[in-house]
């Protein structure tokens, strides 16, 4: 893993994380990002090659549950904490059409 | 220094279930304290004064009336404001959930309130949990109580720096890679993070849902085993907490450390200061006069576990943040389309570190680099656990420093973020085996500032964890 992450590399991966980076943090991420890498290049000197991953702790199964009708949250509540809603539903502005 | 309560959690619910103490008086003195030194301290988000009143007068009604009252009957808790309260702002110390207020308590929340428990407060953290300082709270950082000019570790250091200061005798944290432990230690009491899916994590904000566990602060052993007695079993909200029977802590730690295996781990990562290894050294000493017998043990993939850590924590989160978008709850910041609104409100909501570490997960994850680190990182996971469990054959509970120092000053790791990750380097293995561990108050180190040891067990071995920190306890008190 020693290629070093590049500027657009950065740019690439902060718009997979819808994150709007300044100019500025594009610069101090890159950098910052290529540092934590070369540290964690440690475990490159292990082999792995015969280890299962894991990934949590616990043996996970499948958790049923009897299919009862329960009350759920309070609608009003929820959409109460939303920066917009209207008739009983979240708001949000255009979805399509003006995508850069 | 501190103002320690002069009641345990334990002595405040005898004597409040006996009727010899009134829940109201004991809220009353708590409050004082945090009108004393919260200005410097800065434990708190929010204090909950006329609900906390509301809730000891109507357990004393209770008692009055000749109602049965729960285990912490008047106990006053602090919670970390990243679980959720309903109706109560929970803030994970982040802008961008401004004004939220949950539609839902947190299972603990429950849990606490039918026991007896009075929330007095919700605690600053690290946003969303990420951080060992909890200077990265977007209010402004929590100090230390012995020393203010000192961080109070994190993130979970408002409800560590609430016990120490004496504003609560319990309170509680979550612990993801040290974030219970490692405050626990720079303030001086207990911290316990317990196995994974001992306590639920119902109601939790998620930060790396296969690490993240709850669990108490307090100023005694025994009050953290009264804690977990109350808040731990399963819960049907949460498909992770686990089904098996838990038994009494209170009840464990009746029983003394003759015979028990206390592990050495002779590879452990070097760069604790020698002050915490003078302190490390002590606890073996005194484990072995308790009757205990110390091991050699190897865990080689240990020194592994921080990069493990930091990117599998990091590639959570990233999942797990990519809920905060501005549309159902927190702040939005007004846009003509939503991807664009997705990308304004997340830049602008969250802080420095929050944004670094969804930018390293997001990474992590990619097309063309999963398995060069994700894939790598779980792989080394395995490894770690392995080695636990190989060590637990030969000891019963092995004991480390918590902390590679003792609490350091504000702004001092500011502009490094790895020197700030290498504070979790002796916690973080246990979260990645999810195993249980704590921090013990075991003396004081440089600048006579607290220095805390950590007891781990294999899972699902808190009764025998507790037993060592117990020895621990009574050979400092």
């Amino acid at each position: 893993m020693s290629n070093r992450i590049t500027r657009e590399d950065v740019v690439h991966v902060a718009r997979l994380a819808r994150l709007d980076l300044s100019p500025e943090a594009i610069e101090r991420t890159t950098a910052q990002l290529a540092g934590m890498l070369e540290h964690f290049e440690d475990i490159d000197a292990l082999q792995l090659d015969d280890v299962q991953p894991m990934t949590q702790p616990y043996p996970l199964r499948n958790v049923f549950r009897e299919d009862v009708v329960r009350v759920g949250l309070d609608r009003d509540e929820v959409l109460a904490a939303a920066p917009s809603a209207e008739d009983g539903r979240f708001r949000v502005p255009p979805i399509l059409g003006l995508d850069s | 220094m501190t103002q320690r309560t002069e009641l345990t959690a334990t002595q405040i619910a005898a004597g409040v279930r006996s009727g010899s103490l009134k829940a109201a008086d004991v809220l009353d003195r708590h409050l004082a304290r945090i009108a004393d030194r919260e200005s410097e301290i800065h434990a708190f988000n929010l204090v909950l004064v006329d609900q906390a009143r509301a809730g000891a007068a109507a357990i004393d009604d209770a008692v009055a009336a000749g109602h049965e009252v729960g285990p912490l009957a008047g106990v006053p808790v602090a919670l970390k404001d990243n679980m959720c309260t309903r109706g109560i702002p929970t803030t994970c110390s982040s802008k961008i959930l401004e004004g939220w207020r949950p539609p839902y308590d947190a299972t603990v929340v429950t849990r606490l309130a039918a026991a007896g428990a009075i929330v007095i407060g919700k605690t600053n953290l690290d946003e969303f949990a990420m951080g060992s300082s909890t200077e990265n709270s977007a209010f402004g950082p929590t100090l230390n109580p012995h020393d203010t000019t000192r961080v109070a570790g994190g993130s979970s250091g408002g409800s560590a720096a609430a016990v120490a200061a004496g504003f609560a005798p319990t309170s509680l944290g979550s612990d993801t890679g040290g974030s219970i432990r490692q405050p626990a230690a720079l303030c001086g009491v207990v911290g316990v993070k317990p196995t994974y899916g001992y306590v639920s994590r119902y109601g939790l904000v998620a930060f790396a849902s296969s690490l993240d566990q709850i669990g108490p602060f307090t100023n005694t052993v025994e009050d953290a085993a009264l804690m977990l007695d109350v808040i731990g079993g399963h819960d049907a909200m949460d498909s992770t907490s686990i089904p098996d029977p838990q038994p009494s802590l209170r009840e464990a730690i009746r029983h003394g450390v003759d015979g028990l295996r206390v592990g050495r781990i002779t590879d452990l990562p070097s760069g604790a200061d020698p002050d915490v290894v003078a302190r490390l050294e002590a606890a073996f000493d005194a484990l072995r006069d308790a009757g205990a017998e110390i091991v050699d043990v190897q865990v080689p993939a240990f020194g592994y576990g921080l990069t493990a850590y930091y990117l599998i924590a990091p590639a959570e989160a990233s999942s797990n943040l990519a809920r905060y978008d501005g549309v159902r709850y927190g702040m939005r910041v007004d846009s003509p389309d939503t991807n664009a609104m997705y990308g304004a409100t997340r830049a602008a909501g969250f802080g420095e570190e929050v944004q670094r570490r969804i930018m390293l997960g997001t990474y992590a994850l990619s097309a063309g680099y999963y398995d060069a680190y994700y894939g790598k990182a779980l792989k080394v996971r395995r490894m770690i656990a392995d080695d636990f469990d190989r060590a637990y054959q030969q000891a019963d509970v092995l004991i480390t420093p918590t902390a590679p120092s003792v609490a350091f000053h504000v702004g001092d790791k500011g502009d490094d973020p790895l020197a700030m990750y290498l504070c979790d380097v002796y916690t973080i293995p246990t979260n990645l085996a999810g195993h249980p561990g704590m921090s013990v108050p075991f003396g004081t180190g440089e600048s006579n500032l607290p220095v805390g040891i950590q007891v781990l067990a294999g899972t699902l071995n808190e009764p025998t964890m507790f037993r060592a920190a117990a020895a621990l306890e009574r050979a400092v008190s």
